[in-house]
């Protein structure tokens, strides 16, 4: 099985869930500041303002991976910490998406200007199978030599999706197949916080209004 | 311009005087514009083709080939719920003089297997085939450049006409 047991869409309905009810959204605020003191002593971010994609920063999870870079090395998240990540779940032989994405995150990355050093942008495969890490590497570093894709087994690929509330799916399709998948860009806050999904029809301008509220 | 040509299906139609005119004047023209394909890294074995479509006369786009891959298909792709879905179609309608696009978010011409690289400034010879109201089919030979694989939009977008030739 390759597919995730998790409904397309989840993320929105929870998105919409916690932004709905300001109360709750205190009490999950007041929560996290008890639960993060350290963090809270250097002071908290602010709420991010009128964003175009999914504010996550209340959001009941969280997820991290443990996935290898096209060196073979394991990343997880720490390794970014100090980092702003934007983190996609795609596949090499798309021809449409995942170009566009890509494209959209060096966009963004430029529209950052000195801070863009700042961004790490993380590709994870849906389709180990065939993207295997020279072609990942090739790709990813094709849009931006700084970008990095990442790889596990099938299993680790479905768990990981899982934990970002990802879907995908293969689909046969003539004498191939192609991947159905989740086309949100997830982005981390430089400490290692979720907070905000970008959807697919921001524009990369959307897309930078959004994440320089994080830098 | 590319060179047009009579394939020998529309040959063969068009010895059959007695129809030759009526088929003809119904004929749909199909004009290919600003036509291009995605450039692959090494090992990339994927890839798709873009371009704009205007058909004078209700017409489909019913197949594509291109020695450049062992198969290629006509895909649509859609989000629904932030999921991404591709999917290949019977046929592609081209209604009476309105411009169809295959851009990303929507259609494309997809290669499979393909049998190398395909590197910016390379140029990509595929034939679409379309099939009118009548049914009767005739093909386009179109010469696509190909663009960097991290295009995001046609450069040309909205610019240029006439890369492809109906035969
Ligand atoms: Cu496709």
């Amino acid at each position: 099985m390759m597919t995730p047991d998790i409904a397309p869409g989840s993320i929105a309905s929870l998105n919409a869930d916690s932004s709905a009810n300001p109360a709750r959204r205190r009490v999950l605020l007041s929560l996290a500041a008890a639960a993060a003191l350290p963090l809270a002593a250097c002071g908290r971010d602010g709420q991010l303002k009128n964003v175009h994609g999914i504010d996550l920063t209340d959001a009941k999870w969280s997820a991290d991976f443990s996935l290898k870079d096209p060196d073979g090395k394991t990343r997880s998240i720490a390794d970014f910490k100090d980092k702003l990540v934007m983190l996609f779940f795609g596949f090499t032989q798309c021809p449409d998406v995942c170009p566009t994405t890509l494209a959209r995150a060096a966009q963004v990355k430029a529209g950052l200007g000195a801070d863009g050093s700042k961004l790490q942008v993380l590709f994870i495969t849906v389709d180990p199978e065939r993207d295997t890490p020279d072609v990942l590497r090739a790709y990813t570093t094709a849009f931006d030599p700084g970008f990095l894709g990442l790889y596990g087994d099938a299993k680790q690929t479905v768990d990981t999706a899982k934990a970002f509330k990802v879907f995908f799916q293969k689909v046969p399709t003539g004498s191939s197949y192609t991947m159905e998948h989740t086309a949100l860009t997830y982005v981390f806050d430089t400490r290692g916080q979720l907070r905000l999904a970008l959807r697919h029809e921001q524009t990369a301008a959307e897309c930078l209004s959004d994440i320089r509220q994080l830098v | 311009m590319t060179k047009t040509t009579l394939t020998s299906h529309a040959l063969k139609l068009l010895c059959l005087a007695a129809l030759s005119l009526v088929v003809s004047a119904a004929r749909a023209d199909v004009r290919v514009e600003d036509p291009w394909v995605r450039a692959t890294v090494p090992g990339q074995s994927a890839s798709g083709a873009f371009m704009r479509l205007t058909s004078s006369a209700p017409a489909k786009l019913v197949s594509a080939s291109a020695k450049i891959a062992d198969s290629v298909e006509v895909h649509e792709m859609s989000m629904t719920d932030n999921v991404m879905r591709m999917k290949q179609i019977p046929a592609l309608d081209l209604p009476a003089g309105k411009t169809v696009e295959l851009a990303p978010g929507g259609y494309h011409i997809m290669f499979f297997k393909l049998h190398s690289q395909l590197k910016d400034g390379d140029t990509v010879p595929m034939t679409l085939v379309f099939e009118d109201a009548q049914g009767k089919r005739s093909s386009v030979d179109v010469q696509a450049p190909v663009r960097p694989l991290t295009a995001a939009m046609p450069a040309g977008h909205g610019a240029h006409a006439g890369h492809g030739a109906h035969k």
